[in-house]
C-alpha cells in the first residue's frame, strides 16, 4: 500500500511527546506514555497477574514454584509486549502478509512434522523451544483481516467477503485437524469479527447463520468421539455423573459453594480435596469462583470488561481502518477467549479446552495474548502521536 | 457510515450481552443455587464409613482363648476412577501380592463397577503401605479376621466364619448373633482420589460382640484330639468321634472329629472335612444301647440285675429274623447280659417290657430328638413312635438297631445313667442356665445299672480294654454293622465305646465312636475301649479327680479274657 507511509509519517517518542488535556500528567502516567504504555491496559494487565498469582498459589497446593513461572512468564510476555508496543502499526501493516504466510506454512509443518502432546499435534519442536504455530495465528489472523480489508471499498463486493472467508477458514481448518477445536474457534472468530465490522451485509450473514446451522448434523459427523461426548454431556451433564459430565458437575459444585462472598483464600474444599480437573489451568476459575465467591467473580469480571472497554475505545478511536478493525478483532477475541472459558467452567457451553485468559497456568497463550496487548497499545500511540 | 455505526454497536452489545450471560450464570450459581449446589459439595466431601465391630472372642472354660479376632486391612478399588500407570501398578501388585497382568485384567474385567476387593485381609503394615502410594481410586479398609489359635484341635467344635466375619459353621454360626457386634459408622471428610483424610463426626460408635466363654477344657480337647487322631490312624478307619460330657451339669468338655481341618486354611474348608460328625451324623449304636433297655427294664420292677435270662442257644427268631448272640452263655443275669453283651437276652428282655415303657426310657434320655445345643445341622437321630412297633422292632432296638442317634445323643444319655437319672440338655457354654433339668430315671435304677455296667470293663467284660487304673469304669461296648448300599455289610462296622468315671460318682462320660475301622480289630471293646481308657485316665489326673478303686488295683492285676 504505497500511500501509508506518507500519510503517517514515521515519529520518534522524544520529539512527539506532549502532555494533552485528555491525559491529566502524572509523572507516572507520563512515564508509561513515553514507553507508549497504555496505563489502563497495563493496570488492568497487572490487577489480573496479582489475581492469577494469588488463586495459582492455592490451585497448586500452595507451590511457590508454579507463582514463581508465572510471574516470569508474565514478565517476558510483558516484554513482549513493550517491543510491539514500540512498533508503529505501519510496520505492523507491512509485515502482516509475510507474518500470515510463515504461520501458515508453520501450521502445515505441525500437520506433518508436528510433535503430539495428549492426543493432539500442537507443536513443532525446534529443538531448544517448543512452539505451537496456532498461537502465532492467533495474532497473524486478525492483522491479516485488518490488512485485507483496510484499503478495499465499503462495503465490500461478494468476491473480497468470499476471499477473506477463505483466508479464515484455511488455517481454522488445519489447526482444527491437530485437532485443537478450542483454538480453531478462537482463531476464526477473530477473523469473522473484522469480516463482520468490515461490513458484511446482514442478508449474506443471516444466510451464513443459516447455513451453519443446517450443516450441523454434518459437522456432527465428522467430529471426533470426544468431541461429540462433551457436546452431549454439555447437554445432559447429569447423564454421566462419573464419567465426562464429572468436570462439568465438580466444577459447578465448586462454584456454587462459593457462595457471595467465597470460602476463602486457600479454603476450597473442591480444590483443595483435588475434586477438580487440570485446576490450574483450564479449571482455575472454578478454583477462583469457590475460594473468592461471587463478590471475587464480580471483581475480575470488572478487570476483564475494563479491558475489553478500553480496547474498544481504542479501536474506535484508531486512525485509520487497519487499526480500527485489528484493535476491535483483538479485544473481542480476548473477550470470547474468556467467555468460552469461563462459560465451559459455569456449564454454559460445552467443555472446549480454552484457559482463562492470564489466569491460567501456562506459557504460550500469556505471550500471544499480551502481543495482542501490545499491538492495542502500539494504535493507541499512533492516534495519540498523530492527534497532538 | 452508518452501516459502520450499527456494527460497532452490535459487537459492544455482544459483548456487554456475553458479560452480562457469565454475571447472571455465577448470581445463579453462587446465590440462588448455593444451598443446594453447597449440599452436594458435602455429600462428595463427607462419606459414611462402617466401623468394623470386633467380634467376641471365644474361650474355653478357663479363659484359653480359642478363636480371636485381630485387625487386618483390605485393598479396594474404584475401577471407574482408578488410573494406573504400569509403573504404579507394579508396585501395588508388589505390596499386595496379586500378579500385575491379573491385577490389570481383574480391574478391566470390572471396569463399570465403582467398588471392587483387590485383595482382603492383608497386613495392617500393607495397608499403610497402600494407602502411602496415595493412588486415585483405591482404598484401604480396616477389618478384622478372625484366627483360631488352636487350629484343627477346635475345628470342628467352634466352625468358621466367612471372609464378611459371619459364623458360617460350628458355634460361631450357632452363636453368631452373641459374638459378631454391631457395626458402626462414622462421617469422614474425602478427597478427590476417594482417600478419606480426616474424621468429621462419630454418628454411631461400633458395639463389640461379646465374649463367649465355652464349657470345653482346651486341655480335655486336645487329649480327646491326640488319642482318637491316633486310635483312627492304627485302625485305618474311615472317620471317628469323641465326646466328653459332665454329667453334672450337662456341658460338654470335649468334642472332637476325624478327619480333621484347620478352621485357619481356607482350602481345607471342604464339607467332608469340616462337618462336625459328633453332631450331624447319625450312626446305629448297636450294644452301646443296651443300659437303656436294661434300666427300664428296672425302672418298670419286672426285673432286677440278679433276674435270669434263658439266652440257649444263642439265637433266636423275632418274625422270621435271627437274633444272634457271638456264643451260647446259657442261662445268664441281667448283670453278665450286659457284661457279655448278649443280643438274644437283651431282646428277650425287651419283648417282656411293654413298647411305651421302652420308647418313653429312649425318649426321654434324648433319643429321636436333638438335644437343643442349636448348633448347625445338628441331626435327631430316629426313634420311631412305639404304636407303629412291630414286634422285631422292639426286639432289635433293644440292641441298638433300627434306630439312629449321634455321638453327642449316646453321650447325653449316658450323662442321664451318670447323673443319677436327671436329664440335663447339653450346653457347649459355660454358665448357662440349666433350666429343664428332669428326672428321667430313678437314681436307684441307675445305680444299678451303672454296677452292672462295671463289669463291662473287667477282665471278662467286652470292654476291659477301658478299664483306667486307679478308678472304677461304667460303661458299655457297642459294634454295630454299618449299612451299605441298603444292606448290612460284612465289613464295615461301627466300634462304639461310652462310658463313665468313676463309676459310682461319675465326674466325666465319654462317648468314642469310630466308623470302618479296616486294620483287623472292628469290635467297640478292641477300637474304641481303649481310646476312652487312655483319654480319661489323662483327663482324671488333669482334674485332680481321686482315685475310688486303689484296692481294685490290688486285686485284679491281670488284665485279659474273652472276647
Amino acid at each position: 500500500m504505497p500511500g501509508y507511509n506518507a500519510r503517517y509519517p514515521r515519529n520518534t517518542l522524544t520529539t512527539m511527546y506532549s502532555p494533552d488535556q485528555d491525559y491529566a500528567p502524572s509523572r507516572l502516567k507520563a512515564l508509561l506514555w513515553r514507553l507508549r504504555l497504555d496505563p489502563i491496559l497495563v493496570a488492568g494487565l497487572l490487577a489480573l497477574l496479582v489475581l492469577s498469582s494469588l488463586i495459582l498459589f492455592s490451585a497448586s497446593d500452595q507451590n511457590n514454584a508454579v507463582v514463581l513461572r508465572q510471574i516470569t512468564r508474565f514478565a517476558f510476555a510483558f516484554t513482549v509486549m513493550f517491543a510491539i508496543a514500540r512498533l508503529g502499526t505501519h510496520t505492523l501493516y507491512l509485515w502482516t502478509p509475510t507474518l500470515y504466510v510463515l504461520s501458515l506454512l508453520l501450521l502445515l509443518a505441525v500437520l506433518v512434522f508436528g510433535a503430539s502432546g495428549k492426543g493432539a499435534q500442537r507443536w513443532l519442536d525446534l529443538g531448544l523451544i517448543r512452539f505451537q504455530p496456532s498461537e502465532l495465528m492467533k495474532l497473524a489472523m486478525p492483522m491479516m483481516m485488518a490488512f485485507f480489508f483496510a484499503e478495499r471499498r465499503m462495503p465490500p463486493s461478494m468476491r473480497d467477503i468470499a476471499m477473506a472467508f477463505a483466508l479464515v477458514l484455511i488455517p481454522t481448518f488445519l489447526i482444527y485437524k491437530q485437532p485443537d477445536l478450542g483454538t480453531a474457534l478462537l482463531v476464526a472468530s477473530s477473523g469473522l469479527v473484522v469480516i463482520f465490522l468490515a461490513g458484511l451485509r446482514w442478508r449474506t450473514l443471516l444466510l451464513i447463520v443459516a447455513t451453519f446451522a443446517a450443516s450441523a448434523p454434518v459437522l456432527w459427523h465428522f467430529m471426533h468421539d470426544y468431541q461429540r461426548r462433551r457436546i452431549l454431556t454439555f447437554i445432559k451433564p447429569e447423564s454421566d455423573p462419573l464419567g465426562a459430565g464429572y468436570h462439568i458437575l465438580q466444577s459447578k459444585i465448586a462454584l456454587g459453594s462459593g457462595g457471595f462472598y467465597g470460602r476463602g483464600w486457600l479454603q476450597g474444599t473442591q480444590s483443595q480435596l483435588n475434586f477438580l480437573p487440570e485446576q490450574t489451568t483450564d479449571f482455575i476459575f472454578s478454583v477462583y469462583g469457590e475460594e473468592f465467591g461471587l463478590l471475587g467473580v464480580l471483581t475480575l469480571f470488572s478487570v476483564y470488561l475494563l479491558l475489553v472497554l478500553r480496547g474498544f475505545y481504542i479501536a474506535w478511536n484508531a486512525q485509520d481502518s487497519y487499526g480500527r478493525l485489528l484493535a476491535a478483532s483483538i479485544s473481542m477475541t480476548f473477550f470470547i477467549y474468556f467467555f468460552v472459558n469461563v462459560g465451559m467452567v459455569s456449564g454454559l457451553l460445552p467443555v472446549v479446552g480454552v484457559p482463562l485468559p492470564l489466569i491460567s497456568y501456562g506459557g504460550s497463550s500469556m505471550v500471544t495474548l499480551m502481543a495482542g496487548f501490545g499491538i492495542l497499545m502500539a494504535i493507541q500511540s499512533e492516534r495519540r502521536l498523530l492527534t497532538k | 457510515m452508518q452501516s459502520y455505526r450499527l456494527r460497532r454497536l452490535t459487537v459492544q452489545l455482544l459483548f456487554l450481552l456475553g458479560m452480562g450471560l457469565l454475571a447472571a450464570r455465577a448470581v445463579e450459581l453462587q446465590v440462588f443455587k448455593h444451598d443446594f449446589l453447597q449440599q452436594q459439595a458435602l455429600s462428595r466431601h463427607t462419606r459414611v464409613l462402617e466401623i468394623p465391630a470386633h467380634r467376641g472372642d471365644i474361650l474355653d472354660r478357663n479363659g484359653e482363648p480359642l478363636a480371636i479376632s485381630t485387625p487386618v486391612a483390605s485393598i479396594w478399588a474404584n475401577p471407574r476412577e482408578l488410573e494406573l500407570t504400569p509403573e504404579l501398578a507394579a508396585g501395588l501388585s508388589q505390596l499386595i501380592g496379586i500378579g500385575q497382568a491379573d491385577l490389570m485384567e481383574k480391574i478391566r474385567a470390572n471396569g463399570d463397577k465403582q467398588f471392587i476387593y483387590l485383595k482382603r485381609q492383608l497386613q495392617p503394615e500393607i495397608g499403610e503401605a497402600v494407602v502411602k502410594l496415595g493412588l486415585r481410586g483405591i482404598g484401604v479398609e480396616r477389618e478384622y479376621r478372625r484366627f483360631y489359635p488352636k487350629g484343627e484341635v477346635f475345628g470342628h467344635l467352634l466352625g468358621f466364619t466367612n471372609i464378611d466375619d459371619q459364623g458360617q459353621e460350628g458355634l460361631e454360626r450357632a452363636y453368631d448373633e452373641w459374638l459378631s457386634g454391631e457395626p458402626g459408622a462414622k462421617r469422614v471428610l474425602r478427597e478427590g482420589r476417594g482417600r478419606p483424610i480426616d474424621d468429621l463426626d462419630l454418628i454411631k460408635p461400633a458395639k463389640p460382640g461379646k465374649t463367649l466363654q465355652l464349657s470345653v477344657d482346651a486341655r480335655i480337647q486336645y487329649l480327646a484330639y491326640r488319642e482318637l487322631k491316633a486310635a483312627v490312624e492304627a485302625n485305618q478307619a474311615e472317620s471317628g468321634s469323641v465326646v466328653v460330657m459332665d454329667p453334672m451339669t450337662g456341658q460338654v468338655l470335649a468334642m472332637v472329629n476325624q478327619p480333621r481341618f484347620n478352621p485357619n486354611v481356607r482350602s481345607q474348608l471342604r464339607g467332608r472335612l469340616y462337618r462336625n460328625r459328633a453332631i450331624t451324623d447319625v450312626f446305629e449304636p448297636g450294644s452301646a444301647v443296651k443300659p437303656f433297655t436294661i434300666a427300664c427294664a428296672i425302672e418298670t420292677g419286672q426285673f432286677e440285675p440278679s433276674s435270669k435270662i434263658d439266652t440257649s442257644p444263642g439265637l433266636m427268631r423275632v418274625s422270621g429274623f435271627p437274633i444272634r448272640d457271638s456264643h451260647n452263655l446259657g442261662v445268664i443275669d441281667l448283670t453278665t447280659l450286659i457284661a457279655k453283651s448278649s443280643n438274644v437276652g437283651a431282646s428277650k428282655v425287651a419283648m417282656q417290657l411293654a413298647p411305651a415303657d421302652l420308647w418313653n426310657v429312649f425318649h426321654q434320655v434324648g433319643f429321636g430328638q436333638t438335644t437343643g445345643s442349636g448348633f448347625p445341622a445338628e441331626a435327631s437321630g430316629v426313634l420311631r413312635d412305639y404304636t407303629q412297633w412291630y414286634p422285631l422292632d422292639q426286639a432289635t432296638l433293644a440292641f441298638g438297631y433300627g434306630f439312629s442317634v449321634t455321638a453327642l445323643q449316646l453321650a447325653e444319655a449316658y450323662s442321664v445313667l451318670a447323673a443319677n437319672g436327671v436329664y440335663r440338655p447339653v450346653s457347649f457354654v459355660l454358665n448357662d442356665q440349666q433350666e429343664q433339668a428332669q428326672e428321667v430315671l430313678s437314681a436307684g435304677t441307675t445305680q444299678k445299672v451303672r454296677k452292672m455296667m462295671q463289669r463291662v470293663v473287667q477282665p471278662q467284660g467286652t470292654g476291659y480294654r477301658a478299664a483306667i487304673e486307679g478308678y472304677s469304669v461304667a460303661g458299655k461296648t457297642g459294634t454295630a454293622r454299618k449299612i451299605v448300599g441298603g444292606a448290612y455289610s460284612e465289613d464295615h462296622y461301627t466300634a462304639v465305646f461310652a462310658g463313665m468315671v468313676p463309676a459310682d460318682n461319675p465326674r466325666l462320660v465319654a462317648v468314642v465312636v469310630i466308623h470302618s475301622p479296616s486294620a483287623g480289630h472292628f469290635y467297640g471293646g478292641d477300637v474304641a475301649a481303649p481310646v476312652f481308657s487312655k483319654l480319661m485316665s489323662a483327663a482324671l489326673r488333669l482334674l485332680n479327680i481321686a482315685p475310688d478303686a486303689l484296692e481294685a488295683r490290688a486285686v485284679s492285676p491281670r488284665r485279659g479274657g474273652a472276647i
